[in-house]
């Protein structure tokens, strides 16, 4: 394929994503339809489960905060030309840190917990996501290989702290006490009351306002700062890097450290905003989300906080349609999910090539007018 | 006597868990050698686990059961190389976005077709399953310690994709080493362009490399659902692609290191289920859980050099182009 013609710049960042989208939600109707169910009445449905109530906005944003953690996550480490597939792993190590805070400072106030939470969630994900990084910077280690290994590992350090040290004592099911109450997150509802407005009980918390600081700390992170500037040089070209003074590696173990860190937020909107205590498996697979929710919103953070509330919607609006479609479960959403990887990740450039045909400029003629 | 009873009881049951992990490992060897990530294996065994149970729990015949596996894992093998190698999208994007819709679809269409909460039907009537094959003389060797029950327990009473599995791993090593196909296979992972240089297609060998991962990993599936237990359950994989992965790396991608690599982690498997709060002299109880996360650790520690090199083919994760 020749590269005499390319797609102009918002073609690529919005055109394209939505074109994959679309392909991705074609798909997953013909599945639907194939299982003996209208594909128009489950989108129905499922928006009508996603947006139509207070109810539903609630439980769609809730996801969606986990879903900007992780896709942050994902997107810091792709800046750099890292490919952290290790989100999940971090998440269940940051919730653990974000715990442990809340589980031993019971009786503080919550804005004085809540610094420590952040700091311990964001501290134990980093340092699970530095060891990676440090083995990609220092040993060489294919770093998709060590964060897949080390989310194996972070389950099994998860099972046994919960099973054998971290359990309530006189319990069967793996998981910790509960948080004492003064530790939670303040729901949406609750903050809401407190201005005048009325707002149904769900699990939205402030989690979700640390979200959007999250996504704005990042855009400032990558595009205002000397080592965002760093990091994106890195992940472009490691010899220019090189040339200009910038250690790949020093960026490499930083990028994968933030990275990290973000995805150990997940806790605090998971456990210290609705669980309200350590669980098996508490991250639930929004790690992977994460990559599904970069990719479609492009790596920036207003592409991925949108991104998150198409897939947190997803989510919610996937649980209503079960109750409504018994032949469709909520693994349907998972598909979904796979599917829209697939069409705006790995088959990217079957919609690039049709697309730069029809609505293609020239980028090599600077004597063209207009 | 008990303890030899029990270490011959632990090496049959290394080697029933063992099976799946070669077979999708010998996969990997493939398509990796070939200079494409094949992070896919889980999503593809998982693919033809359901398919090889639905089609047997549907027709009763565990033949048509494995060809129906080996058919989804091809056909999704096959999408994979689309996505990397025709369209050279990202390898790992590609094969996340698999393993994720496989994961959910498996149980999507259980529901609907079976509507028993996500899994197949059991396979218990006759045919269904690949069931133990028993050699001539086995329960008469049994009462013989060495080498009777030896012979009973490891040589015989297992399913004929054991037997299949074993008889790979010479047969990979033949094919990559001693054929023509394997040399080009084992150049394009290193060294596309020069291959390309020669006139010979490096699309064809992808794919090719790719129909046989393929096919393996349909074969590995099966075993899960159809041989070793019966029926499709969700996430029956449970992580056993992203393990036969490390074992291919732990092997540095040979096939005889990597069947000592399946082998030795499937002995942790196997040693974590008999350790389960047992308490050993010496060290006392072992968490279960730090036994099981053995073959994580040690691949991670093989991969930063700290326990031998792994170095993988060359070209690996690059998409290839003629033009740049």
């Amino acid at each position: 394929m020749s590269t005499a013609k390319q797609l102009p710049r918002w073609a690529d960042l919005i055109l394209l994503p939505l074109v994959g989208l679309a392909a991705a939600l074609l798909l997953s109707a013909g599945i639907i339809a194939l299982l003996g169910e209208s594909p128009t009445q489950a989108m129905k449905l499922m928006v009508d489960g996603a947006f139509g109530s207070q109810d539903s906005i609630g439980y769609s944003l809730f996801y969606a905060t986990n879903f900007i953690f992780t896709g942050l996550a994902v997107a810091v480490a792709f800046h750099a030309g890292l490919f952290n597939i290790g989100g999940e792993g971090q998440a269940y190590i940051g919730g653990l840190g974000s715990g442990l805070v809340c589980l031993w400072l019971g009786n503080w106030p919550f804005w004085a917990v809540l610094p420590i939470a952040i700091a311990g969630g964001a501290g134990f994900g980093a340092a699970w996501a530095f060891l990676p990084g440090w083995l990609q910077a220092k040993r060489g280690s294919h770093i998709v290989i060590t964060t897949i290994m080390f989310n194996f590992i972070a389950s099994a350090l998860m099972t046994y702290l919960l099973v054998n040290v971290l359990i309530k004592p006189g319990q069967q099911s793996p998981e910790t006490r509960e948080f004492a109450s003064g530790t939670w997150m303040p729901f949406a509802h609750e903050m809401l009351a407190r201005v005048g407005l009325n707002f149904t009980s769900t699990p939205l918390n402030f989690a979700f306002v640390l979200a959007v600081l999250a996504s704005i700390f990042v855009w400032l992170f990558i595009w205002r700062t000397r080592w965002g500037y760093a990091l994106r040089v890195v992940g472009q070209s490691h010899d220019a890097a090189v040339y200009a003074g910038i250690s790949p590696a020093r960026i490499t173990i930083m990028a994968m450290s933030l990275s990290g860190a973000l995805a150990g937020c997940l806790g605090l909107n998971e456990l210290m905003g609705s669980q309200h205590r350590v669980l098996i498996d508490f991250p639930g697979g929004a790690g992977f989300v994460g990559i599904a929710v970069a990719l479609m919103g492009r790596n920036h953070p207003l592409g991925i906080f949108l991104a998150a509330v198409l897939f947190g919607a997803l989510y919610q609006g996937g649980s209503q349609l079960t109750f409504d479609m018994p032949r469709i479960n909520r693994d349907m959403v998972v598909v979904i999910q796979g599917l829209v990887i697939l069409s705006c990740g790995a088959l990217e450039n079957m919609f690039r090539q049709p697309l730069t045909v029809l609505i293609g400029r020239r980028s090599v003629s600077p004597a063209r007018k207009s | 006597m008990e303890t030899y009873t029990l270490i011959v009881l632990l090496l049959a049951a290394t080697i029933r868990v063992a099976t799946p992990l070669l077979l999708a490992a010998l996969a990997g060897m493939f398509s990796e050698r070939s200079g494409v990530i094949d992070l896919g294996l889980e999503g593809k065994m998982l693919g033809a686990a359901f398919a090889a149970a639905a089609v047997s729990a549907t027709t009763g015949s565990a033949w048509l059961g494995l060809g129906a596996g080996v058919a989804t894992a091809t056909a999704l093998s096959l999408l994979l190389g689309v996505a990397c190698v025709t369209y050279r999208g990202n390898q790992v994007v590609a094969a996340m976005a698999v393993n994720i819709m496989v994961g959910g679809l498996g149980p999507t269409l259980a529901v609907a077709w079976f509507n028993l909460g996500g899994q197949t039907p059991q396979l218990d009537a006759a045919g269904q399953r690949f069931t133990a094959i028993v050699w001539p003389w086995a329960s008469v060797a049994r009462e013989n310690p060495f080498p009777g029950l030896l012979y009973a327990e490891l040589l015989s009473g297992h399913n004929l994709v054991v037997y299949f599995a074993a008889l790979l791993v010479p047969a990979t090593a033949w094919v990559l080493y001693r054929t023509r196909f394997g040399l080009r296979l084992r150049a394009v992972g290193e060294n596309p362009l020069a291959v390309d240089t020669a006139g010979i297609s490096v699309t064809a060998l992808r794919y090719q490399a790719m129909l046989i991962s393929g096919a393996l990993c349909g074969v590995a599936g099966t075993y899960l659902s159809v041989a070793a237990s019966s029926g499709f359950v969700r996430d029956m994989t449970a992580g056993k692609g992203y393990l036969a992965l490390a074992a291919l790396i732990f092997g540095k991608w040979r096939p005889y290191p990597t069947l000592a690599a399946c082998v030795l982690f499937a002995f942790t498997d196997a040693l974590a289920a008999r350790l389960q709060g047992v308490s050993l002299p010496l060290v006392g109880i072992v968490p279960v859980q730090f036994i099981l996360a053995l073959p994580y650790l040690l691949t991670v520690l093989l991969l930063a050099g700290f326990v031998g090199r792994a170095i993988a083919p060359r070209a690996i994760g690059v998409p290839y182009s003629k033009e740049k």
